[in-house]
């Protein structure tokens, strides 16, 4: 049981008409995995999201949950699954505690048990002051809380989260965060957003989906390492002419920004920066400013999913 | 689960006003028919006297009564199953409903049950204005009972095409006034049937008619054939309902 994925997607696809929303997706998640899904509006984040939930069937290719194929058996699979879809699926005129025992009697859980996990679910997600209020009447956050609440109450194996964050104040936001953590230690998360910075705070792997299909899936480990400096930002007082620094060991290439300013490029882990420091003390050209320069997530983002469009131009 | 379904759309009927305001206003307008008619059985009943084998007061006085309770339950029923279904869809709730482990069947049968208890309840209501009577006399317990059947057959069948229709859209307004102009014209189908010619296609409009298999039960005649006519119109709307949620998920 422990070597089966808690969710394996294969070759999925989905189209809407001539609409091709998602293509030949497949991955999976392992427990205690929580992964990131990322991409751009409208590339198929929320209907891979629904496909997975059993909220839209796909028109080809299968999903596994815990083992158990959403298609053929979809009770025993749904039974595992916790969604929260963009909007939270709440009955405004409830109060939270009767939403939650609505939900949990939903999924089964036996009457005896649906306290205790209306007050486990409560509790993970600070509810417990607004148990007796309705839904209707609480902020954006709280609301946001239910809906993950919600989500969890029955401890499924994996919990899908369609951008749990939106709309939320920051200390909220925080709260969340952790508390997806958490999840992932006992539970598979998936995760999608628009927020970068969430994914590599929360995220242990990232996907990028782009016009429907995956055109990234790696650690975040990994992605750290990507991240990592291949540019140095330099800016001198008296410029050296760029064959002058090229001429340094370790710079590839040297790109002349105007005002005395560099873009030097170089091998991954192997900064020339020491030599570079030693060549301009030595030549005199009054070395005013050295930084590494960090690629962020966004530009990985962007590059990955501006190349992709690139490729379809030309094809 | 089914029952939980169900028990949660009947309390989500009776938080919103709509319920309390249709059972008052049912309840008044019906008590105060139910009051006219006690009236005019007590002025002819001297003449009354006078008839062999004359019509009692369930023929005067209760059929009539829930031949307008029915024509009312048209009316009202759209109003009360209109946001079934698509007022989940727009407020994107049925998410909640798809992606846990139910299936369709129980979904349609859970809101089908909750709103069918609920006209049970308002039925119920109506049936003790009737009963009232017995402190001051008797009632044909068989005819009286043939007339609380059909009426409840018939809001049943009427709930279960609103429910249909309810699924068919995003829009609780649409899905009320198609299901009350689909209503009227399953009850009202029966006057073109008097005026075609041709007795076949004449009798096969008759058939259709939802009131006239009531009004044999309203006089007391209770057919299986008009027990089965109910319980198929039922049964094909509540299948109608669950394909069309099925079809939400699947390819189009």
């Amino acid at each position: 049981m422990t070597d089966t994925p808690l969710v394996s997607v294969l070759h999925v696809s989905r189209h809407y008409g001539q609409l091709q929303a998602v293509q030949d997706v497949s991955f999976s998640l392992q427990k205690g995995e929580v992964l990131g899904f990322l991409g751009p509006n409208g590339a198929g984040k929320s209907t891979t999201m629904q496909i997975i939930t059993g909220n839209l069937a796909p028109s080809a290719g299968r999903v596994h949950i815990a083992g158990q194929d959403l298609l053929e058996q979809p009770k025993a699979a749904k039974a595992e699954i916790g969604y929260l879809p963009e909007q939270p699926p709440l009955y405004r005129e409830l109060t939270v505690d009767e939403y939650l025992r609505f939900c949990a009697r939903l999924n089964r859980i036996r009457r005896d048990k649906v306290a205790a996990a209306v007050k486990r679910a409560k509790s993970r997600c600070g509810l417990e002051a607004v148990g007796r209020r309705l839904i209707g009447n609480l902020s954006k956050g709280y609301q946001q809380r239910v809906g993950i609440a919600q989500a969890i109450i029955h401890s499924p194996a994996v919990v899908v989260l369609d951008e749990p964050t939106v709309g939320l104040d920051p200390i909220q936001i925080r709260e969340i965060r952790d508390l997806i953590r958490d999840l992932g230690a006992e539970h598979g998360v998936i995760l999608s957003t628009h927020i970068l910075p969430e994914v590599q705070m929360t995220c242990s792997r990232v996907q990028i989906i782009n016009q429907g299909r995956l055109v990234f899936s790696d650690s975040i480990e990994n992605l750290d390492r990507r991240m990592d400096t291949t540019t140095l930002l330099v800016a001198f007082d008296a410029p050296p002419p760029v064959a002058a620094l090229e001429a340094i060991d370790g710079v590839e290439r040297a790109e002349d920004l105007g005002a005395g300013r560099f873009r030097l490029r170089h091998a991954a882990g192997a900064s020339p920066a020491p030599r570079l420091a030693e060549a301009a003390v030595s030549g005199g050209w009054g070395l005013r400013e050295l930084t590494p320069e960090h690629k962020t997530l966004e530009q990985i983002f962007i590059d990955i999913t501006s190349s992709e469009h690139a490729v379809e131009d030309a094809a | 689960m089914i029952g939980t379904l169900a028990l949660r759309e009947l309390r989500s009927l009776f938080l919103s006003p709509l319920a309390w305001s249709v059972l008052a206003v049912v309840q008044f307008i019906l008590a105060y028919l139910f009051l006219a008619h006690v009236q005019d059985f007590i002025q002819i009943q001297p003449q009354l006297a006078l008839i062999d084998n004359a019509p009692g007061a369930t023929q005067l006085i209760v059929a009539p009564l829930y031949g307008s309770a029915g024509f009312i339950f048209m009316m009202v029923v759209p109003l009360m199953t209109m946001r079934l279904i698509s007022e989940e869809r727009r407020n994107r709730s049925i998410a909640l409903l798809f992606s846990a482990p139910v299936s369709m069947t129980e979904i349609i049968l859970g809101k089908y049950l909750g709103v069918a208890a609920f006209f049970l309840l308002l039925t119920g209501l109506i049936t003790l204005m009737p009963l009232s009577l017995l402190s001051a006399g008797t009632l044909d317990m068989g005819h009286f009972a043939a007339i609380v059947l059909g009426t409840l057959l018939l809001v049943a069948s009427f709930a279960a095409l609103g429910l249909y229709l309810s699924s068919l859209t995003v829009q609780p307004t649409v899905a009320a006034v198609s299901s009350f102009g689909a209503l009227l014209l399953l009850w009202i189908i029966d006057w073109a049937g008097d005026k075609v010619s041709n007795p076949e296609a004449s009798g096969l409009l008759t058939y259709l008619s939802l009131l006239r298999h009531f009004e044999a039960l309203a006089r007391g005649v209770f057919s299986t054939a008009d027990v089965a006519y109910y319980l198929l119109f039922i049964t094909v709307f509540l299948v109608l309902g669950i394909r069309r949620l099925d079809a939400d998920r699947l390819q189009h």
